[in-house]
């Protein structure tokens, strides 16, 4: 069974060396501040005893408010995981940084997000619409669309 | 006066683009590969897809959540059966509904079946584009359609099953079921090995797929790959064993892996995983307990607020449904993880620096289904 790691577990391990990087810890899940997600990022997957390498899926809702990005994550050595979160409230040009340089199997699915729900993602290296034409108006998978 | 010889006409060449697809017999679908090519030989490949998008992320948030069951098998129409059980699995996961026995039993019995019938259509399609034209592929419909003989029985459909029910599956199996799959159990073993006697060893299959097509492990592992795909490049990683759900924790089965993470060892996974459900699928079948085979549920399902992730090992990879319940009967979102859309994040890679018959070979040997990378 892939065991889930206590949010206020990891929480507490990376408080030390990202002291502000946390803003709540549930369980199994990790809500980032944005400007922390790639350090955090990149700390998870090369700590050893943590070494989470992959990356399960990236998907992102929208709650009217804010943005959610939600990261899952997945050790293939030690079989365990861990959510990740990060809000964006900024719903007229939502900005998030590209965890590609990381996992880069984020790459699709940040593309999917960016063409359905209108975030960007910094540091991308082709961010282009993926599955609607160039010059679709509007992101389908916001709640104000339709 | 001197005469130029051969040796000192130099022809030159310059790279130059060519659209293979979106309607072309190696793309299995409408897919698109913008390809830059120096004579024959691949300097870049960009894949173009979403011919096929029909907004099913956004419909289900329109539907209850029993309703979108028949959208399930709408994503991969190859492995409708895997589909519908991710999605009952969520659904279950985030509203804490039960599942009685029989139910668990006959879940396993029809995804494994649906694994074999997927690597069926997978294996054979691949050896068509590997230049075995149809003969394999034939031969594989041949068995395939006893599979889906099968799954006519239990539910009279032969492509969108639309079977499994929030809280077990819709009806019981006939009578005539497990005579039927003994049957076809006993005979599958036999016909896996003819395709082995035929292909196995055979010289062009190996000149055309050893060493094509290099997905290294540590690559595999960070496009986040998974399934044939990833097992192929010597990563032990099933979900079934890994994050077993269900009832697979009672099961005794292999993962097969390969070593060199080619074309030839995606082939050979999916061959063994299919003796590997079958040995699934006897144990199954052995210890099918009698009783109900759908709980007790409300026709409109009202999870509580929250989120749940529940994922399964389907035939071309991980699987699963991250649902978003605000307490209605529809979900607030219901996101799809994608198994082929993720696996073809490497296509690029992988198909740089060989020749054009190799791209149709290195594409088929993923096995992608266009319905589920579009949605």
């Amino acid at each position: 069974m892939t065991t889930a790691l206590s949010g206020a577990r990891i929480a507490k391990q990376i408080g030390k060396k990202f002291p502000e990087a946390v803003i709540e810890s549930g369980a199994d899940s990790l809500l980032l501040k944005a400007e922390s997600l790639l350090e955090v990022a990149d700390y998870l997957k090369k700590t050893p005893g943590l070494d989470f390498a992959y990356l399960n899926y990236i998907t992102a809702v929208d709650y009217y408010d804010y943005f959610e990005v939600v990261y899952q994550l997945a050790s293939i050595q030690h079989n365990h995981g861990l959510v990740l979160k990060v809000r964006c409230y900024d719903r007229q040009n939502p900005t998030l940084p590209s965890v590609v340089g990381i996992w880069r199997g984020a790459d699709f699915q940040e593309r999917e997000i960016y063409d359905l729900l209108g975030i960007s993602f910094e540091g991308h290296p082709n961010l282009r619409r993926i599955v609607l034409w160039e010059g679709f108006e509007g992101y389908p998978l916001r709640k104000e669309f339709l | 006066m001197t005469t130029k010889t051969t040796r000192e006409i130099t022809l030159p060449t310059e790279p130059f683009a060519v659209n293979i697809g979106p309607a072309h017999p190696s793309t299995h679908g409408v897919f698109r590969m913008l390809t830059t090519l120096d004579g024959e030989v691949i300097l870049n490949m960009e894949p173009i897809f979403g011919y096929l998008h029909r907004g099913i992320e956004k419909l289900a948030e329109e539907r209850t959540y029993g309703g979108c069951v028949p959208l399930t098998d709408r994503l991969d129409y190859l492995a409708s059966m895997s589909n519908n059980l991710a999605y009952v699995l969520a659904v279950e996961k985030l509203a804490g509904i039960a599942v009685p026995e029989r139910a668990e039993y006959i879940r396993v019995i029809m995804a494994e079946l649906q694994r074999i019938a997927s690597h069926l259509i997978a294996v054979g399609a691949f050896l068509n584009d590997c230049g075995a034209f149809m003969t394999p592929i034939l031969y594989m419909l041949r068995e395939r359609e006893k599979i889906l003989d099968l799954f006519d029985m239990v539910c009279g459909q032969r492509l969108t099953y639309n079977y499994m029910r929030v809280g077990g599956v819709s009806q019981d199996i006939p009578e005539e079921f497990a005579p039927a799959l003994k049957k076809f159990l006993k005979e599958m073993p036999g016909w896996i090995n003819e395709y082995e006697w035929l292909l196995k060893e055979n010289e062009i299959l190996l000149a055309r797929a050893k060493g094509v097509g290099i997905l290294t492990r540590e690559m595999a592992i960070n496009i986040s790959a998974s399934g044939p795909v990833l097992r192929a490049s010597g990563v032990e990683w099933d979900i079934r064993r890994a994050d077993p759900y269900s009832i697979y924790d009672r099961f005794e089965f292999d993962i097969p892996t390969g070593k060199a993470g080619d074309c030839y060892d995606r082939y050979r996974v999916r061959v063994e995983e299919m003796r590997q459900s079958l040995r699934i699928l006897e144990q199954a079948l052995k210890d099918l307990p009698g009783g109900e085979v759908r709980s007790e549920v409300p026709h409109l399902i009202r999870p509580p607020a929250g989120e749940a992730y529940s994922h399964i090992e389907a035939p071309r990879g991980e699987l699963g449904f991250y649902l978003v319940s605000d307490g209605s009967i529809a979900p607030y979102r219901f996101h799809v993880r994608a198994p082929t859309l993720i696996n073809l994040t490497a296509l690029n890679d992988m198909m740089r620096g060989w020749k054009v018959a190799d791209l149709i070979l290195i594409f088929g040997s993923i096995d992608i289904c266009l319905a589920e990378v579009d949605r």
